[in-house]
């Protein structure tokens, strides 16, 4: 086993990325997630790596593009507003079938908004990065130790299913210090990428990677094949942590940052007597429908927490499908919900006068 | 059983407030023990009042935002003022009283008064007077092995500085021993 070393959550991002194998980032610099890009910058020439500060997320989008066109391993990070500019590229990059990183290490929003972490971007993220009939998976850390376990499994995803891969951290988790272990870098898998456009030297038929379709049919057609791999995605990779939810009467549903307040709570409230679990979703694309689907059969309600006005609520509404009360908590705006603040809720939907 | 940690480090940006808290970080990860090390981060950090929260414990570490510090550690007059009522009934609260001439009036929490900016001017350690409240709270609350404390130090210094170790470690000797 490695030694564990302390490292802040962006830098063990962007060492994880080096060590899955990516050579190339393309970046511009935004808080809070400059650490990543300022890892990249110092280590990236030092590997034989590309380190990019392009002129604008527009720009810098549109090198990922073009470098995973070639058949590399890419990506690109930023914070909310930077994705927002990065949107019309990621489209363009599902629409191509071509895989990439993407990081969104949020903060308050809307507009410029601020830079404490935030989690206003679920519906962004999980709903329409982009215009158009397309997903990305979407890995929700909630660890230091996540934030490196995962860039792992988006890079082969990302590659299995020829899909960009979006890491949505937040700017908690992207400051933060934990111990980490870097894993070895043996099981790292390469995927063929005999579709890639870099260079035939006239030795086969030339590749176009393309995500315009004049032929309304032949469009529909591309849209339903890559909706083949989306069923599949759906299928087998929908993640998540369930924490005491088997006997749970009310479960907490939360990601990232907002996992580890709601789990002190849910500590607290099994402390007090009341039966509280934490189901988290690690995958927020696919969403874990399945496990929460099932919670609803034996839960009594649900409580999600957000830093937000509450936008992941709406898919654990639809996973419980009127089953059970779906409830919502949490701030916003950069501002972090306290422990005490989630158990309160607990403690009103499970029925527990609350304390003067 | 190991002592659990939940300490907020606030003063002005410069102090060495997140490095001291880095030293602690360190403590728990050689120990192998659950942490967290959670700065302040933003526009408040150039110039002004800057905090960091560290958490050590066995279980695993929920929320790293330290808003109830058990302990806290005050280098400036505007984070006293600021943390001292988040501090919960029988916490520690260590104040550098160079930079501080308020007393607490709190008689619920253990306080402690440490012109550690002075001794660290006295002594040629200028600069570590952070490292020398670091040195005062394992002496009043010892959540580490006093080995651990030396190697968490050495982890945190860069190798190319060798003989800040040695400033760094008689500063955490000097806050040890003072008023003892």
């Amino acid at each position: 086993m490695a030694e564990k070393v302390l490292m802040k959550g962006n830098e063990a991002l962007a060492e994880a990325a080096i060590l899955s194998g990516c050579r190339h980032f393309f970046g511009y610099p935004i808080t809070p997630q400059t650490e990543l890009a300022a890892y990249m910058a110092k280590k990236m020439p030092k590997i034989g790596g590309t380190y990019l500060q392009a002129e604008s997320e527009i720009a810098a989008i549109n090198m990922v593009l073009g470098a995973s066109s070639a058949g590399v391993r890419v990506m690109t990070s930023s914070s909310s507003p930077g994705i927002s500019l990065k949107s019309e590229g990621i489209s363009y990059m599902a629409g191509s079938d071509l895989p990439a990183l993407i990081v969104n290490v949020q903060r308050g929003g809307p507009g410029l908004g601020g830079i404490q972490p935030g989690q206003a971007d679920y519906w962004q993220a999980t709903k329409a990065t982009g215009h158009g009939d397309f997903h990305l998976i979407v890995f929700a850390p909630s660890t230091v130790q996540e934030m490196v376990d995962l860039v792992f499994k988006a890079f082969e995803l990302g590659d299995k299913f020829r899909t960009p891969v979006m890491i949505l951290a937040d700017g908690m988790l992207g400051q933060m210090m934990e111990p980490v272990e870097l894993p070895d870098t043996s099981a790292v898998q390469q995927f063929d990428k005999s579709w890639a456009a870099n260079g035939h030297g006239g030795k086969r038929k030339k590749n176009i990677i393309n995500s315009l379709y004049l032929d309304p049919y032949l469009l529909e057609k591309t849209i339903r094949e890559r909706q083949k791999r989306y069923d599949q995605i759906i299928a087998e990779e929908q993640r998540f942590e369930s924490v005491m939810t088997e006997d749970a009467d009310v479960v907490v549903v939360a990601y990232g940052a907002s996992a580890r307040v709601s789990r002190s709570a849910v500590n607290q409230a099994r402390a007090e007597g009341i039966k509280a679990g934490l189901l988290r979703p690690i995958t927020l694309w696919p969403f874990p429908n399945d496990a929460i689907s099932k919670l609803a059969d034996t839960a009594k309600s649900f409580v999600t927490v957000e830093m937000s006005m509450g936008q992941m609520v709406d898919d654990v509404r639809l996973a419980v499908n009127g089953k059970k009360p779906v409830y919502f908590t949490g701030r916003t705006g950069g501002v972090i919900p306290t422990p005490a603040e989630v158990l309160a809720k607990i403690k009103e939907v499970s029925g527990e006068p609350p304390r003067a | 059983m190991k002592k659990d940690l939940n300490l907020l480090l606030a003063g002005f940006g410069g102090q060495g407030l997140l490095f001291a808290g880095k030293v602690i970080a360190y403590c728990g990860l050689i120990e192998e023990r659950q942490l967290s090390w959670l700065p302040s981060y933003g526009p408040e950090m150039r110039g002004g009042t800057a905090n960091c929260g560290v958490s050590i414990s066995d279980e695993p570490i929920g929320s790293p935002l330290v808003v109830a510090p058990n302990q806290l550690i005050v280098m400036n007059q505007p984070s006293l003022e600021k943390f001292i009522d988040a501090v919960p009934a029988g916490g520690l609260v260590l104040v550098d009283s160079t930079m501080i001439s308020a007393r607490v009036t709190r008689s619920d929490v253990t306080v402690h008064y440490v012109p550690a900016t002075a001794i660290a001017e006295d002594e040629g350690l200028k600069g570590l007077a952070n490292i020398i409240l670091v040195g005062k709270l394992f002496a009043e609350y010892p959540f580490c092995e006093a080995d651990t404390l030396t190697e968490a130090i050495r982890k945190s210094v860069p190798a190319s500085k060798k003989e800040m170790f040695d400033f760094n470690v008689r500063a955490a000797k000097l806050g040890m021993d003072y008023g003892s």
